[in-house]
């Protein structure tokens, strides 16, 4: 068996309010910033053990789609990020 | 009429909902999450609190527990009423036996408030004995903004249950709380077991429970 790590980045999707970065929009535009679009999202990293790549691939797909995001609010990038020592 | 109140790590609003149950006349049990068989209840109360401290979303964890694939059986095969309440109502969007998602209230608050709610689909086992057109329910919730891609498919199906007078959170359309197809779940955000007795409120929130507890007997 080998491990990969993998990163899920998972945002919300167009037109799903995102108030903590509509606040935090808010609080720099008052500082003067010129800012605009300050999204939130979640990064979640974990580690799968696999026979080989294809398949360490294909089950974090799922764990991602299945578990770790809402598909009615939430879209996501899935990356392998490497092979560590098992 | 037997009443299961499920109770996950996390859950707060369960005492709640045992004694409001109880002064609509129905026996009550405590359910454990891993537990399997809940065939024996005519009615499955998911209430409302943190399930697993909400990581993740809101729900998103609690629907992986065992009892909830016993939930989806017991839907699937009509064995009685599932009423998801708050969190209760965030797991069932979770698990998918309601439509939609709830997600941040619009402002960024947590809210806890009385708010008036409008009945809107009365041919359902559990509002076809609520006389009133409108009730008085508490909310307490920082998720509570409910939204579907589809909202026009709720309303040609008459799934929408109730919807807010006065929309607190964002949700599309004012809804407060909607059913699924077979009309045999409900999920809503307002708390009708925090105001099941005049010393609580108004106890309109009885309304619900007596009108599933009738319902139930009447089948």
């Amino acid at each position: 068996m080998r491990k990969f790590v993998f990163e899920a980045l998972i945002t919300l999707k167009n037109g799903i309010l995102d108030p903590q970065g509509l606040a935090t929009q808010k609080v720099l535009k008052r500082l003067k910033y010129p800012i605009e679009n300050v999204k939130f999202g979640k990064l979640i990293t974990f580690e799968i053990e696999a026979e080989n790549e294809k398949n360490a691939e294909e089950l974090a797909e799922e764990i991602t789609y299945k578990s770790l995001i809402n598909p009615v609010l939430e879209n996501y990038e899935l990356k392998l990020l490497k092979e560590i020592e098992a | 009429m037997k009443a299961g109140i499920i109770v996950f790590p996390g859950t707060n609003c369960d005492r709640d909902a045992e004694f409001a149950l109880k002064m609509a006349g129905f026996d009550v049990e405590y359910i454990w999450h891993d537990f399997e068989n809940i065939k024996k209840y005519n009615l499955v109360f998911i209430p409302g609190g943190f399930s697993y401290g909400d990581y993740l979303r809101a729900g998103a964890l609690a629907k992986f527990s065992p009892v909830m694939k016993e939930v989806e059986r017991y839907v699937e095969e009509d064995r009685g009423l599932v009423l998801g309440i708050c969190n209760g109502f965030q797991i069932l969007t979770e698990a998918g036996l309601l439509k939609g998602a709830l997600t941040k209230n619009k402002t960024l608050k947590f809210i806890c408030k009385d708010v008036d709610v409008k009945v809107i689909n009365k041919e359902t086992p559990f509002a076809k004995h609520i006389k009133k057109e409108s009730l008085t329910i508490p909310i307490a919730h920082a998720e509570g903004n409910y939204y579907i891609e589809d909202y026009d498919y709720l309303k040609e199906n008459n799934l929408i249950a109730f919807e807010y007078v006065d929309n607190p959170n964002g949700s599309i359309g004012n809804i407060a709380g909607i059913y699924n197809e077979k009309f045999n779940v409900l999920g809503m955000m307002p708390h009708p077991e925090r105001n099941s007795l005049k010393t609580l409120g108004n106890g309109d929130g009885l309304e619900i429970l007596l009108s599933i507890r009738r319902a139930l007997e009447n089948e």
